[in-house]
């Protein structure tokens, strides 16, 4: 049996610690040891992005990435999403345009799409739709969840204008 | 509950050690998409990972000699955040970023990609046409390997007990010089290629191709790079009849498999016509 580890890393925002076998991946540690259940397993391959979360600012699949290299490095989860009792613009569209059923692929979804009005806060549809390439949704169709994206990227890039 | 341990040794030297000591059981970690995976699927069920992430030189991009190196870990994405690799090898690095989603771009590389040594990996052919040579690091030192010498046949590798790929060098570019990687798959995005195709050609003043180099994935157990694909265009402009030619040879260097993604006949003809479209793409880059 091998040692089990001690990681201690940062998540949304605040320290945490952790105790993992070496060969746990981030997404079991991140529901198991730390109980953030937000972020979900559909493969466990990375092929769905149910499991997306941020890791030191880039987007990951955290099944694909082993809960020992979370060592002194910032993970953000759809946990950190709302601030407060706020809930961020895009999860505010999500519920205004219907863009989930089951909700199963939401957190994913939203991480994801956070990442990309990062990067991108004016993204055509095209860019959205192949930026959310790595998320699958059984439910939707996919329509809603573009719809939802691009009015929140409007609302958010109106917010930066100075009054 | 899989028996694996975990090891993040800092320099070359303690990742040579680690991996010799660890065996045939030892794995390389780089983005981990494949590993992982394998991890999961029980293929990999005990043995040591040794993450090479925190080896100097593993992760980012630089600029040596007039080319540039890579480090083998650097994840796809930051490989198109580098305006300057991108201006110089775009068809290297559409080729790494192709790989998976979005998600997987912030962990594929093109060290895990060429030593996963899947047939149709898609940075491999791009590499292979820019002639990009490998730093391979082992218990013996430091030995410098063409990136085609890497893959032996699916799943294997010509790496001895104990090495690993440090970083990719890419060749000082020369005026009028550029590069392209295609492929084929049923779908838009998220796919594995059915072909692919990497072209990385140079032209003089007036046109005429100086230098070329084609490779073709995904229709023979590991990459191949027909010399006579390369010369049927060299010293041609590029015109129909040198297409015609580079279809010819191309198709001729294909030893495909047919599967559910492919039959032999049809892989054949797609090298054809990815390794014209590509070559015509990598034309108009270089003439830009």
């Amino acid at each position: 049996m091998t040692r089990r580890r001690h990681v201690t890393t940062t998540v949304n925002g605040d320290p945490a610690e952790f105790l993992c076998e070496p060969g746990t991946t981030l997404l079991d540690a991140i529901r198991d040891e730390l109980g953030l259940t937000g972020s979900k397993e559909g493969c466990g391959s990375g092929d769905c992005g149910a499991c997306s979360i941020m890791l030191d600012g880039r987007l990951v699949c955290s099944c694909l990435v082993l809960a020992v290299e979370a060592e002194g490095r910032r993970i953000e989860t759809i946990e950190g999403m709302a601030e407060g009792g706020e809930l961020h613009p895009l999860q505010r569209k999500f519920l205004e345009h219907g863009a989930l059923q089951c909700g199963f692929c939401t957190p994913g979804l939203l991480v994801a799409a956070k990442a990309l009005l990062e990067t991108n806060p004016d993204p055509s549809e095209s860019e959205t739709r192949y930026w959310l390439a790595g998320n699958l949704c059984r439910c939707t169709g996919y329509d809603k969840v573009i719809r939802a994206v691009l009015d929140a990227a409007a609302e958010l890039r109106q917010a930066r204008i100075p009054a | 509950m899989t028996q694996v341990d975990y090891l993040a040794p800092t320099t070359p030297e303690d990742a040579a050690r680690a991996l010799l000591a660890g065996g045939p059981a030892s794995r390389p970690l780089a983005g981990g998409t494949d590993l992982l995976v394998q991890l999961r699927s029980g293929r990999m069920a005990k043995g040591l990972i040794v993450d090479l992430k925190h080896v100097p030189g593993a992760i980012g991009v630089r600029r040596e000699g007039g080319g540039f190196v890579i480090g083998a870990a650097t994840p796809g994405i930051a490989l198109g955040e580098d305006d300057a690799l991108v201006k110089a090898w775009p068809g290297v690095v559409e080729a790494a970023n192709l790989i998976g989603s979005t998600q997987v771009q912030g962990r594929a590389s093109m060290g895990g990609n060429l030593c996963n040594a899947s047939p149709a990996a898609d940075s491999v052919p791009a590499l292979v046409a820019a002639r990009a040579i490998c730093i391979v690091v082992g218990p013996g030192g430091r030995r410098e390997v063409p990136a085609e010498r890497i893959a032996k046949g699916p799943g294997e590798t010509s790496l001895e007990p104990g090495e690993f790929v440090l970083e990719f060098r890419l060749p000082p570019r020369p005026a009028r010089a550029s590069d392209a990687y295609l492929r084929s798959i049923p779908r838009t995005e998220m796919d594995i290629a059915v072909v692919g195709a990497g072209v990385c050609l140079a032209l003089d003043g007036a046109g005429v191709i100086v230098d070329a180099r084609v490779a073709l994935g995904a229709v023979a157990p590991t990459v191949v790079a027909p010399d006579a694909a390369a010369a049927a265009i060299v010293g041609s402009t590029l015109d129909e009849a040198a297409l015609e030619r580079l279809g010819a040879a191309a198709q001729a260097a294909c030893r495909p498999i047919s599967d559910k993604r492919g039959t032999v006949e049809f892989r054949t003809r797609i090298a054809g016509v990815l390794a014209r479209r590509a070559a015509v793409i990598a034309y108009q880059r270089a003439k830009a």
